[in-house]
């Protein structure tokens, strides 16, 4: 069989049932047998969208994603794609063409050294050089992106290769000496931090996006629940405990809220479940606030235990497994005085009708009329910390964003890749105009497809962050505007999707509910003043 | 910035060389010299590296380290117990001098590798201060080139990197 077949019939053995991708000359092997397989491939209309599908996808699949671009300019369309991929620990299996093996190096048509130029924010690049190491290397990729801390694994296969007659036999299992993932929990460290816990008055859960990757939301929700601790998410942690449980406080950090916040700088003991501690999210903790606050660190990567904070009980190993083992033994903390205490704090999160569309109580409306299982994929910039600050979190991975490395036009194909992960549950996409104008061209996959997704577009002819920090930091004058977009309305006509203009509070209602029952995309534009503030 | 010497099984696979570096140069770390060689097990090499640090950096290094696939094991030598050495090639010019460079040669135990009408070649082995005094000799006859291979180093005793725990948090 030829390669590319086998490469096909690896996935299959993955269980993948959708790729996202588009061709090009050095990957027609691959599009050939893919063609002719179950396997469904949606084609993006740029290939960094095909990486941002897959990683929407894997998100709320809880699956590894996928994604097929040609070699040279396919490939390094994808860059942004995979590195942001990576920022966001999301596990993807890149799958590349390239020049025949012969070629390399020569500077051929469409010729770029891809894994030389990912290999900083990649989990692990091939270069496949043996047509009969396939099957070895899909399963090790697939296994590398989806254990340990996930993220992406390139494969870059030159086109000879993919042509090679090899016997396919797909191994069973895996065993890379350089790569054993830590998973259980030292039994040591969980003694000292269920005794940390039993000592600590003022504890504190500091839950990150690593708790989802773990699939531990029941288990850190059973170890709220039994010892009372009260938490705090980081961005990519939206969603570990729904905000109507009484022991959540809300999003820390730079876009953070008052009493999340507030509760870090107040707390004894820290326990850090998933979270890098990243800059936006600790930036404003002082050390000298943490002068006395013992710290628990669990995470699967052990370079994430202090490297950004430094920690007294380090805990390396998966959540899932970790936080039963901490929960059987702990007891009830002894948390009301501080509860009670942290009761005091009000988040500053009123619902204003002030403006011509206000985007929080656009949010804070939209996140009200939602099914419980709905899924927001927030774009970056205002609209991203609107989104994030606005609307309710729920179990379920039912929040997306970039968080690591803020990339802009992430949202729109992202929500492509979380509708065709979960086709019943209701997806929205939430941008800006900058942001929208970035991935536009994808409303050609969403058309062909006929996704329900609705897009809500801020409309502020702003980058409306980068506004706020040259007004900050040089004065009230700016260095763009968006003036001169283009009406948006009639575009998605363009496409024959719908969409409807809003620019009153008043209007928002309607619009929505139109959004939300129309079968098929919708665009809802929502005017937006273009000096509405991020907070 | 104190300085320490790791020793790093990698397989021995196109690529590895340029992780490794990589991270070095893209996460700010200082590397003092990286040499490297295939192993008794021919799928398998080994890197010296010598880095500059304080405990945060190296403890930094070791983890990133680490997390690279092709990296298998990850020691720090400690250099009371280790045996280090680096191999210089140093071209001196000769002048009228040959004779009592000779006699330098052969008070440091090095050996002339290569003899021409301006110049002598020594080929010298040892540790890094050893290295570094005899250079210091030369200069005043004028050094035409030197090429230096880096530290490469080896534990001393019975102790083999293979039956070493491999470097974990805990």
């Amino acid at each position: 069989m030829k390669a590319a077949e086998a490469l096909i019939k690896c996935l299959l053995e993955e269980q993948v049932d959708t790729v996202f991708g588009y061709p090009g000359g050095f990957i027609l092997h691959v599009y050939e047998a893919l063609r002719k397989s179950p396997i469904r491939h949606v084609l993006v209309r740029q290939e960094q969208a095909a990486a941002h599908s897959a990683n929407g996808y894997a998100r709320v699949s809880g699956k590894v994603g996928v994604c097929i671009g040609t070699s040279g300019p396919g490939a390094t369309n994808l860059i942004t794609g995979i590195a942001n991929a990576y920022m966001d620990s999301i596990p993807l299996v890149v799958i590349t063409g390239q020049v025949k093996s012969s070629m390399i190096g020569r500077d051929v048509f469409q010729e770029v050294d891809i894994t030389g130029a990912t290999e900083s924010f990649t989990k692990h690049s091939y270069l496949v050089k043996d047509a009969q190491e396939i099957p070895r290397i899909i399963k090790e990729a697939f296994y590398i992106a989806s254990t340990g801390r996930p993220g992406p694994v390139l494969i870059d296969i030159p086109s000879d290769i993919q042509e090679a007659k090899i016997d396919f036999s797909y191994p069973v299992s895996v065993d890379i000496r350089g790569y054993k993932p830590t998973v259980k929990g030292h039994a040591g460290q969980i003694k000292r931090a269920v005794k940390a816990i039993g000592e600590s008055k003022r504890p504190l859960i500091v839950a990150g996006g690593g708790v989802l990757l773990a699939h531990a939301q029941p288990e850190l929700q059973a170890f709220v629940d039994k010892t009372g601790i009260p938490l705090v998410h980081t961005l990519m942690g939206k969603g570990t405990l729904p905000s109507k449980d009484k022991h959540y406080l809300g999003m820390i950090g730079t876009h953070g809220f008052t009493r999340a916040n507030r509760a870090l700088t107040r707390s004894d003991l820290i326990i850090f479940i998933g979270v890098r501690v990243a800059d936006r999210a600790w930036g404003g903790v002082s050390d000298k606030a943490l002068q006395n606050v013992r710290i628990i660190h669990i995470d699967i990567d052990p370079a994430e235990i202090g490297k950004n904070v430094g920690t007294q009980i380090p805990l390396v190993g998966d959540a899932k497994t970790i936080l039963p083992e901490i929960t059987a033994k702990v007891s009830r903390a002894d948390t009301a005085e501080w509860l009670n205490e942290l009761n005091g704090y009000k988040n500053e999160n009123p619902r204003p009708e002030t403006g011509l569309v206000n985007p929080k109580y656009a949010i804070q409306l939209l996140s009200d009329k939602l099914n419980e299982d709905a899924i927001m994929v927030a774009d970056v910039g205002q609209n991203q910390m609107w989104a994030a600050r606005n609307f309710e979190d729920r179990p379920g991975r039912s929040f997306l964003t970039s968080g690591g490395l803020g990339t802009m036009g992430y949202s729109l194909p992202a929500a492509v890749g979380a509708k065709f992960a979960a086709p019943k549950r209701q997806v929205v996409a939430v941008m800006g105009d900058g942001g929208f104008q970035m991935s536009l061209f994808e409303l050609g996959t969403i058309k062909t497809h006929q996704l329900g997704i609705v897009m809500v577009l801020f409309n502020n002819t702003r980058l409306g962050m980068v506004r706020e920090l040259q007004s900050r930091n040089y004065g009230n004058t700016y260095a763009v505007d968006l003036e001169q977009n283009p009406d948006f309305i009639k575009l998605c006509e363009a496409y024959d999707i719908p969409g409807i203009r809003v620019s009153d509070n008043s209007q928002l209602q309607e619009a929505f509910d139109k959004a939300l029952k129309h079968n098929g995309p919708f665009l809802v534009e929502c005017m937006v003043d273009p000096l509405e503030a991020t907070l | 910035m104190n300085r320490h010497v790791l020793s790093v099984l990698v397989e021995n696979q196109s690529g590895v060389l340029s992780r490794v570096s990589g991270l070095f140069s893209r996460r700010g770390y200082n590397i003092d010299s990286l040499s490297v060689g295939e192993t008794e097990d021919p799928k398998v090499s080994r890197m010296t590296i010598v880095v500059r640090g304080d405990d945060y950096i190296l403890e930094q290094i070791k983890k990133q380290l680490n997390k690279l696939i092709d990296v298998i094991k990850i020691i720090e030598l400690d250099p009371r117990q280790s045996v280090f050495r680096e191999l210089a090639l140093i071209k001196v010019k000769t002048g009228d001098n040959r004779a009592s460079i000779i006699e330098i040669v052969d008070i440091f135990r090095a050996k002339i590798v290569d003899v021409a009408n301006e110049t002598l070649t020594v080929e010298m082995t040892g540790d890094e201060a050893k290295i570094e005094a005899f250079l210091s000799l030369m200069e005043p006859y004028g050094i035409a080139e030197i090429v230096r291979t880096g530290l490469t180093a080896l534990e001393r005793g019975n102790r083999e990197i293979k039956n070493q725990r491999k470097y974990e948090e805990d």
